[in-house]
């Protein structure tokens, strides 16, 4: 499933909405995440998961290629955890 | 860095401001929003969000594990796991946003 796949879905589903707007919606949802993690914050969904900002420290890389060391900076990273109930339904554990 | 935590609530919160329908449908088009990711991907499917990231599902062997406290082997019984990876844009943009 895609973007488009996601938008098209629940514009079906909710016919008394224009398409732009649930555009607009399933866009607001995506882009508050970000956001959220741009400033540092944490984002919990419980029953789906939680996205959250990792720090990697500095370390010194080696180029696969060459060999050659390089020293790669200390960098924020997103992370995603998923939820308990999200992972049980994976497994088949529907309730 | 004071780190806050969104919840489901900010979420309808922005979906309220930026679109302009109640509180109440907003928040039931977030969970729509949810829904239909973990369906498909229960549904065994890759969910590829553009300029967001991707969700996968990937299937995990069974192997034994070991309880860390009592050193008891444990089997691990073979299981579904769901994997999300960044875009490039996200990560830039968390890199961009934590700089320190």
């Amino acid at each position: 499933m895609i973007r488009s796949e996601l938008i098209q879905i629940i514009a079906e589903e909710n016919p008394h909405l224009y398409q732009r707007d649930v555009e607009k919606i399933v866009n607001t949802v995506f882009d508050e995440v970000i956001e959220a993690m741009a400033r540092g914050d944490r984002v919990e969904l419980r029953g789906f998961g939680a996205f959250s900002v990792k720090r990697r420290d500095a370390r010194t890389g080696r180029n696969p290629r060459t060999g050659d060391a390089v020293d790669v900076e200390q960098k924020h990273v997103p992370f995603f955890k998923t939820g308990k109930l999200l992972r049980d339904r994976l497994n088949g554990n529907e309730s | 860095m004071n780190a806050k935590t969104l919840t489901r609530m900010d979420l309808s919160e922005a979906v309220f401001r930026e679109v302009g329908l109640s509180r109440n449908e907003s928040a039931q088009l977030v969970e729509s929003v949810l829904g239909h990711i973990s369906d498909a991907l229960v549904r065994g499917e890759q969910v590829k969000i553009s300029s967001f990231g991707t969700f996968s599902v990937r299937d995990k062997a069974a192997r034994v594990g070991r309880n860390p406290k009592t050193g008891e082997e444990v089997p691990i019984h073979p299981r579904r796991v769901l994997t999300f990876r960044p875009s490039h844009l996200m990560k830039e943009r968390v890199a961009a946003g934590n700089r320190d």
